[in-house]
């Protein structure tokens, strides 16, 4: 177990490192200049120079790459060229936000796609399969940017049950930011689930057709008996394969869904600092973002390794 | 009373190209302590056979006939019922120990698994006993391996493990489908001659299916011959091998490699293929592989013939057949 912990996490550090330096060059060859951004166009060339200076900008890149790494060691994220704020504090609220938004989702999603993926397996080609799985057909098909809007319409402004949009902060209280929440993990969830669903069913549908599952049944285990104590476990390892992915995906890849339920979370966050051509923000957001899907990743990993005995062994 | 009485067994499967015989009016016996073999070649409804005693058929098949355990039709039995049977009175050996042992679980889990289903043991009992099982199956070290995953045994080792799982609740029957195919030929025999032991010291009665003939001679007392989804020949072990009388055995005799013939000598040949199950010729399924095949054989189904006791063939031309027993059939 320990070589194979050490393994991974090595790379992880890795993964991270290489991480860091495709964002920084990126960000270097990305064109505008963040004073000339700042100061508008009309500014004067010694207030530009003047900006660059005290921003840091006129040292080299590799100078600036390592401030920036060495800084980030020391939990040091430097200040927001366009705010004059320390970056952490942008950061915060948004991860905030953004990290219970994915959690929420996640629960949903893999809840969903669990409940129909096995009760579909288990009634494979009969009328009930057939009906959820073109109803998960459906929820793959749909834009989560509209299902939101449609979510919004019916729960929001007919019911009044939950809010349209905005967040109240952790301040107002559990209930009410589970509430305002709520609409956006289920836009999410829809779309993930559906999907996560089919690979659920197929998963188990092959793994039945395994040998050690005719075994299981030849000791007179029940269909159901078999699926949950031989087939399940065997037929979670794509399904986890999937969530990791799809954990990653709502970290960093929900801006739209922040947007059409205002909500200041850390898609929002980047895409502003990119606008903004505040680097220093996008770097460290983006780091971030990369290094919360490596560690999912990882996390997934020692997930396999748990589940299936063999890969430990593959690994050693 | 007869421990097991298969009578007029027919299995069907739909296929996209339509029902597939894949048996037909299958009779079999087996008593109390009897080892029966089922021999014939891949795709003749041995392993369909297998499956349909144990009631493990696959979704698209159906059933007709009957099969009586003790008496009982346990193709009229619910599935809840057949659960109380399969592991408990009646235990099956697959061909491939490499996948027949589920990956995630370790061996010890797997032998317990029965014992608690069917015995009802505790936790702690069904440990103890695993153990004793294991070791009676030849796994060393039964104390530590029963901790093993599966990917750590060999495959001697993990047909051993399915072994002791078969055993576990003492059953009256054991089936075993071909299961030492899969195994290199040192360990073919440690593990053949491992069921006997057991087979015998527990009083089970043992159905071997194998394609192999050595293996049916030298571990049944009773044979039948498939071919095409139906016994062509049935009789004791005895009478099968000293009398070969059905073409098709006689041809499956022959095509076993004999040593000597050096490089001149070409493995001898039943010509042909395995009939299409879909569309099964009107007449003997063996027509048009039969080197004595004339145009009754194409168009009516053959008799069936007492030969001696219990000595049965399905054929039209037995005189020619028992005649052509001292040359041979095939070249």
């Amino acid at each position: 177990m320990s070589v194979f912990f050490a393994k991974r996490f090595l790379t992880l550090l890795a993964t991270l490192v290489g991480a860091s330096v495709v964002i920084f060059t990126v960000m270097e060859i990305l064109p505008g200049d963040p004073a000339l951004v700042i100061l508008g166009v009309d500014a004067s060339e010694d207030a530009i120079q003047a900006l660059t200076k005290e921003l840091g900008l006129d040292k080299s890149a590799v100078e600036r790459y390592f401030g920036w790494i060495f800084g980030l060691l020391q939990g040091e994220l430097g200040n927001s060229y366009a705010y004059k704020v320390p970056v952490w504090e942008l950061v915060e609220g948004a991860l905030k936000i953004t990290v219970p938004l994915a959690i929420m989702s996640m629960i949903l999603s893999v809840t969903l796609a669990l409940v129909i993926g096995l009760y579909a397996a288990a009634n494979h080609n009969k009328t009930s399969d057939i009906t959820l799985m073109g109803f998960s057909q459906l929820g793959i098909s749909v834009p989560n940017f509209w299902l939101a809007v449609l979510l919004i319409i019916f729960f929001a402004v007919n019911l009044r049950w939950l809010p349209p949009g905005g967040f109240p902060g952790w301040e107002a209280g559990f209930w009410a930011c589970f509430k305002a929440l709520l609409l956006p993990a289920i836009a999410l969830a829809t779309v993930q689930g559906a999907i996560l669903a089919r690979i659920t069913r197929s998963s188990v549908l092959e793994v039945y057709r395994e040998d050690y599952v005719r075994t299981a049944r030849a000791k007179g285990l029940s269909r159901r008996a078999t699926l949950w104590l031989h087939v399940l476990r065997n037929a979670m390892i794509p399904v986890l394969t999937v969530m990791g992915l799809q954990f990653a995906n709502l970290l960093a890849g929900t801006v739209v869904i922040e947007n059409v339920f205002h909500l200041p979370g850390l898609g929002s966050t980047v895409l502003k600092a990119i606008n903004n051509r505040d680097t220093i923000v996008v770097e460290n957001v983006v780091l971030m973002l990369a290094g919360m899907v490596v560690v999912t990743n990882f996390v997934v990993d020692l997930l396999y390794a748990v589940i299936d005995p063999r890969l430990k062994a593959h690994d050693l | 009373m007869t421990l097991l009485t298969v009578n007029n067994l027919n299995v069907n499967l739909q296929t996209a190209s339509g029902p597939a015989r894949a048996v037909r009016d299958l009779n079999l016996t087996l008593e109390k302590g009897q080892t029966l073999g089922i021999v014939g070649e891949s795709g003749c409804g041995k392993s369909m056979t297998a499956l349909a005693l144990m009631g493990l058929l696959p979704e698209n098949a159906t059933t007709e006939g009957s099969i009586l355990l003790n008496g009982e039709n346990l193709l009229e039995k619910s599935e809840r019922e057949l659960c109380t049977i399969r592991g408990n009175r009646m235990a099956m050996i697959f061909q491939e120990p490499m996948t027949s042992l589920n990956p995630v679980h370790t061996v010890g889990r797997q032998v317990m698994e029965p014992l608690r289903l069917h015995k009802r043991l505790s936790k702690a009992e069904a440990f103890e006993q695993a153990i004793r099982l294991l070791d009676r199956v030849g796994i060393p070290n039964p104390e530590e391996r029963i901790y093993n995953y599966p990917h750590q045994l060999s495959g001697g080792q993990r047909q051993r493990v399915m072994i002791a799982l078969a055993l576990s609740c003492s059953p009256d029957i054991l089936i075993a489908d071909e299961p030492t195919t899969a195994l290199d030929v040192t360990i073919q025999d440690q593990i053949l001659e491992l069921i006997q032991t057991l087979v015998a010291e527990e009083g089970m009665s043992l159905v071997l299916i194998s394609h192999d003939l050595g293996v049916i001679a030298e571990n049944t007392e009773k044979v039948v011959v498939m071919y095409g989804g139906t016994v062509v020949e049935s009789g004791s072990t005895e009478q099968i091998f000293s009398q070969l009388t059905h073409p098709y055995t006689q041809g499956l005799f022959a095509a076993m490699p004999k040593l000597g013939l050096g490089r001149k000598g070409r493995l001898t040949t039943i010509p042909g293929t395995v009939p299409d199950l879909v569309n099964l010729p009107k007449g003997c399924t063996f027509t048009d592989r039969c080197p004595l095949a004339t145009d009754i054989c194409r168009n009516t189904p053959p008799p069936r013939s007492e030969l001696g006791p219990h000595h049965q063939v399905l054929c039209h031309h037995l005189e020619q057949a028992i005649e052509a027993r001292s040359r041979e059939l095939y070249t």
